[in-house]
């Protein structure tokens, strides 16, 4: 086991990630003494489910075709700095996947690179709507036995280690905890026990910081002036640095942007978190509580003291439904009395749909005035009026549609405000977006059982 | 020398906001170490129930992290449904850590000589 440190470079949080964010990481990587991991988290909940429905209509799709500007032109660096790579971009089809990087991995004459895929996550048509149902964890979505297109449970790092015990270099999964992506590697390295608590959590918080890419090298930080950020347009993904005792070190590559300071660690350690005392995986309840940080050097923040507790008996599930339709259409007025303008056509399309479809929920938002922060009642904009005389503001109005036709009816009517509308109104776009609805269940954990195999480069 | 009775709660802390379905966790981390009890006084959950209230929360629970100078607030329901049913054009909630720095904290007068002491008289934004 090591007793050297563990290093995990983090080269995409999302699944339209920047593409370019490797390189600088695997430059990293390669001079760090010791063994060394690049992850890839990709996979959002509405993500997976619409490549369930790839999956359905070929089956060999369904994964991230993203991933493939993202590894294959690094795929040749890995291999030969011995960097071993684990990523969630397998999606519903981590089994296509893998046989996707053997073909490259072939081409590139790595013939020696062993590719290993981990399912068992996808459990459509394995349970059935009852159980579903009665293991809904807030909603009641699933009570009236909805068409369910994807079950997906979240896996921990077990599946992960088992992969790398067995010799894999590229490992490539489904659904799995995000933190799990990092907790994976680190249980191979350290050889950490499946309850040492502790330092389970310690891996998860290093996976959960890390598992949103640039968010902690000062992505989604920048606050001109309040709190200033270098190189925005090539900032350095993030590294962390685990020590045996699961302490560990965020930074980021040299001569990148971005920055890695106390402020950005604390912004992400609570993104998304709710109780901070439990924060739940399936490997290990996570306790922020006494975690501590300190500035190590430039762009090196230290991470100590995460606590564990004993993981939850059960697994969450994301089941995903059909979510009907979204029409979205938008119109711009400016320059004097643009104000009560926009109000004028907002009053004009409500008063015409509820002509046309009486029973459509519409929301309306003047964007100049009150948009995200308002609410879809529409009282905080009710409330508010411009302060300048001279606005520049867009309509924009939403509601979810029944059907195309109905959908396409509130854009036509919305584009006659060109003609019937108030004076002056421009710019008018709208389009329909098929929607997913999603809820989480808390199935058992023997429902789930984690499948590991093995594809070389030569077949 | 007069000083304001109300201040924003953007000069005191910055804000980052995460989603989980219908509900928005909030993080708040004191700009400066002075500044963490005075917020442990004045940013209550009902204070920021209250300025969220055109929002309909369910409930807002508020969680103390000491060590970081930071709290993370929990506002359930907050989402017209979250990402994938809003109508609205952030059902993540992404942008709402700026709705929340934008709350006027009511100053007393401890809590103002804390913020002049470490500001050092500068304006405040």
């Amino acid at each position: 086991m090591a007793d050297r440190d563990v290093m995990i470079g983090c080269a995409a949080g999302f699944a339209r990630d920047r593409k370019d964010s490797a390189g600088p990481l695997i430059a990293t990587l390669a001079r760090h003494d010791g063994p060394r991991f690049l992850i890839y988290e990709m996979l959002a909940e509405r993500t997976l489910a619409l490549a369930q429905k790839e999956r359905h209509h070929s089956s060999d799709r369904g994964y991230i075709a993203a991933f493939e500007e993202m590894l294959r032109p690094y795929l040749k660096a890995c291999a030969e700095a011995g960097i071993r790579v684990i990523g969630n971009f397998g999606a519903a089809n981590p089994h296509a996947a893998a046989q996707l990087v053997a073909d490259w991995a072939a081409k590139l004459g790595l013939a020696d690179l062993r590719i290993a895929c981990v399912e068992g996550d996808d459990l459509l048509g394995r349970v059935g709507i009852d159980l579903l149902a009665a293991s809904e964890m807030e909603n009641s979505v699933l009570a009236d036995r909805p068409d369910v297109l994807a079950i997906n449970v979240y896996l921990g790092a077990e599946p992960i280690t088992r992969a790398l015990d067995m010799g894999a270099d590229i490992v490539i999964t489904g659904r799995v905890a995000d933190p799990a992506l990092a907790l994976g590697p680190l249980r191979h390295a350290f050889g950490w026990a499946e309850d040492d608590w502790d330092r389970l959590a310690a891996g998860v918080l290093a996976g959960h910081l890390l598992e949103c890419g640039p968010q902690v090298t000062g992505g989604y930080f920048a606050d001109p002036g309040v709190k200033d950020v270098p190189g925005m347009d090539a900032i350095g993904y993030p590294l962390a640095r685990v020590s045996p005792d699961g302490s560990f070190v965020v930074t980021k590559p040299g001569k990148t942007g971005g920055l890695v300071d106390l402020r950005c660690v604390k912004e992400q350690i609570l993104y998304e978190i709710h109780d901070p005392a439990a924060y739940l995986t399936p490997d290990v309840v996570l306790d922020l509580s006494e975690v501590e940080l300190s500035q190590i050097g430039a762009d090196e923040v230290r991470v100590v003291h995460a606590r564990g507790k004993p993981r939850p008996k059960q697994l969450k599930a994301t089941v995903c439904i059909d979510g009907g339709l979204l029409v979205e259409a938008g119109i711009s007025y400016a320059g004097y009395n643009a104000e009560a303008r926009a109000r004028l056509a907002i009053d004009t399309i409500r008063a015409r749909m509820a002509f046309h479809a009486p029973h459509l929920r519409i929301r309306a938002d003047i964007v100049g005035l009150v948009s995200v922060f308002g609410d879809t009642a529409g009282s905080a904009l009710a409330a508010r009026r411009a302060v300048d005389p001279y606005p520049d503001l867009r309509v924009m109005f939403a509601a979810e549609v029944g059907s195309a036709e109905e959908g396409r009816l509130m854009i036509e009517e919305v584009e006659a405000l060109y003609v019937a509308g108030p004076a002056g109104g421009g710019g008018m776009r709208g389009q329909l977006t098929p929607r997913l609805k999603s809820t989480s269940c808390l199935l058992p954990r023997d429902l789930a059982e984690a499948r590991v195999s093995l594809i070389g480069a030569k077949r | 020398m007069s000083r304001a009775t109300t201040i924003a709660l953007y000069a005191l802390a910055h804000s980052r906001s995460g989603d989980k379905g219908n509900r928005s966790n909030l993080s708040v981390i004191a700009r400066a170490p002075e500044f963490y009890p005075l917020l442990d006084r004045l940013l209550t959950a009902d204070i920021v129930a209250l300025h969220f209230a055109h929002r309909n929360p369910s409930a807002v629970r508020r969680y103390d992290l000491p060590r970081l100078g930071a709290f993370n607030f929990v506002l359930d329901d907050l989402l017209d449904g979250g990402v994938n049913a809003s109508l609205g054009l952030d059902g993540h909630g992404k942008t709402l850590s700026f709705h929340l720095l934008g709350l006027e904290l009511e100053l007393d007068p401890e809590a103002a000589r804390v913020i002049a002491r470490v500001t050092d008289g500068a304006p405040h934004p």
